[in-house]
């Protein structure tokens, strides 16, 4: 009834992935060693799929939501209508996830043409991408409705978006790190999603994949109701 | 019934309080002005009406429904026209008004239809294909009225509709207005264009600090409040104390704004010749609802 498309367009973030595909995984991979015959850029494919996946929720409901929120005025707009703020920021959520699965079917397209997709579990890599955008898209809101100013989204991209990139386990596998390391990564939302997508491509079971979605689920709930709270204490004085 | 009936609300913001218990019925069919100088609660007071802003204490019922309870079956039948532009940048003239007809669950072709009539009641038909961006401010006033009928909604509030455009402009969006109201919509009208609400109100509430100070007809507001005349003047430095104590002595009323003495003639009240000539009499007119306000709300700056 209400998740509106706001507004149709071709995110950028394609050629970003293949990017790192290319450069990463087939450049950089020359030079790492993996277990018998693997290659480097299979083990990242299902990583950079669950990392963009994040960053287009990310993006979308962090600086895509505060430009209508504070610039546009969308949601003074919208709430003089019979939905109301929840309603709004459901819709928001749910296009950050649409993102989310529109961006995952791209880089699985691209993975899939690289020859890296290897099982047909990977057919359910876009509801998972959903999953994922509906948790990422829920902390970026609660974000969003606590933001004072657009310029504080460069702290939630470099202290949160970022380091999850980087330690989520995309680029190596989470046991080079050091225990007290593991244990951050574990917290953060980024890991069991990777760590999913990454059974899914290949087809097996990693471990603890169950919990992984539990953990994905449960941050999205606690998330979501979390920012439906502030976001209407912040709009409705 | 009264379309709007406001109970004995309050409205706070931590210590402050924008709206100081305000009783209000506005009837169905009429075109009810609230004016007030800037931060008089005008804008909180119709924030609550719409159900976008939570009332501290009080209670609001609109179309005989608890704002509080019922917000959305509210907000289904009243139409907004905002301030401050709030059009869709990334959408057509015309998609501007089909999405927004979607948050009323309007079918598609019905909202395309309704779209299309208000665009051309509205003189809008042949920008249908245009960016918001390439609008003029008078075109996304339009737009935004046109945008607020496309419920069809019974009770239609309007926050300074008009300021900011040219008198053309200005006229045509009055003479809309005038034809909703003789079609039987409510109007709730905030301005503090006094001659807009001289031409479209049947009644109008004057807010200061949050309270309703005077409500009645502009005109009978006038005939109470604006005296026979009004007299301009400019009085000498200093002759002024002694030119205000002649008045009070002879219970004139005024009202100081800037440099101009606003002097208010009652139809019994003489001015003797001395006194006029210390006065400085500039000009001599016929009060108008500026007048009133003036006189009721203070001097120029409140804030």
């Amino acid at each position: 009834m209400f998740s509106k498309l706001w507004r149709s367009e071709m995110p950028g973030l394609f050629a970003e992935p293949l990017l790192i595909l290319v450069a990463m995984g087939v450049g950089l991979g020359a030079y790492v060693t993996m277990e018998e015959g693997e290659k480097y850029v299979e083990f990242i494919a299902p990583g950079v799929v669950a990392a963009y996946a994040m960053f287009s929720a990310s993006f979308e409901c962090t600086y895509g939501s505060f430009v209508r929120m504070k610039f546009q005025k969308t949601y003074d707009a919208i709430i003089t209508t019979p939905l109301n703020i929840e309603d709004v920021v459901a819709g928001e959520i749910f296009w950050g996830a649409t993102r989310s699965f529109i961006t995952a079917c791209a880089v699985l397209a691209i993975a899939a043409a690289f020859g890296l997709v290897n099982s047909w579990w990977a057919l359910l890599i876009p509801p998972l991408a959903v999953l994922a955008g509906l948790m990422f898209s829920s902390i970026a809101m609660l974000f969003t409705s606590l933001a004072p100013a657009i310029y504080t989204f460069n702290y939630y991209f470099t202290l949160i978006i970022t380091p999850m990139f980087f330690f989520s386990g995309v680029f190596f596998p989470l046991s080079a790190f050091p225990t007290l390391v593991q244990h951050l990564s574990w917290i953060a939302p980024l890991t069991p999603v990777v760590n999913l997508m990454r059974s899914l491509i290949s087809g097996q079971p990693g471990e603890g994949a169950w919990w992984g979605l539990a953990i994905v689920i449960g941050i999205t709930v606690v998330f979501f109701a979390l920012s439906l709270f502030t976001m209407r204490r912040r709009i409705l004085k | 019934m009264p379309i709007i009936e406001v109970r004995n609300v309050v409205k706070r913001f931590g210590s402050i309080v924008a709206v100081a218990g305000i009783d209000l019925d506005v009837e169905e069919g009429e075109c009810f002005g609230l004016l007030g100088p800037n931060g008089a609660g005008k804008t909180s007071l119709v924030r609550m009406i719409i159900a976008t802003s939570p009332i501290s204490q009080g209670s609001i019922r609109v179309d005989g429904k608890d704002v509080d309870k019922e917000p959305r079956r509210i907000k289904a039948n009243i139409g907004v026209v905002p301030q401050e532009e709030n059009l869709d940048i990334d959408l057509t003239v015309l998609q501007n008004l089909t999405t927004f007809a979607r948050y009323f669950d309007i079918p598609k072709a019905e909202a395309r239809e309704r779209a299309l009539a208000n665009l051309q009641l509205f003189e809008l038909s042949d920008r249908q294909q245009s960016k918001i961006d390439e609008l003029s401010g008078g075109m996304k006033r339009r737009l935004l009225i046109a945008r607020s009928l496309i419920n069809q909604p019974k009770l239609l509030i309007l926050d300074e509709p008009t300021v900011g455009l040219d008198p053309q402009t200005k006229h045509l969006v009055w003479q809309k207005l005038r034809s909703l109201k003789e079609q039987g919509v409510t109007l709730l009208l905030c301005t503090q264009n006094m001659e807009e609400a001289w031409h479209l109100c049947d009644r109008v509430a004057i807010m200061n600090e949050g309270k309703i100070i005077v409500l009645g007809g502009p005109q009978e507001l006038l005939a109470i409040y604006g005296g026979r005349q009004i007299l301009e003047a400019s009085p000498g430095y200093e002759d002024k104390d002694y030119v205000l104590q002649k008045l009070r002595e002879a219970g004139f009323e005024w009202q100081e704004v800037e440099e101009t003495l606003y002097v208010f003639q009652g139809d019994d009240q003489v001015l003797d010749d001395s006194l006029r000539q210390k006065l400085g009499v500039r000009n001599e007119r016929s009060p108008t609802l500026e007048d009133v306000f003036l006189r009721l709300t203070g001097r120029s700056l409140t804030e």
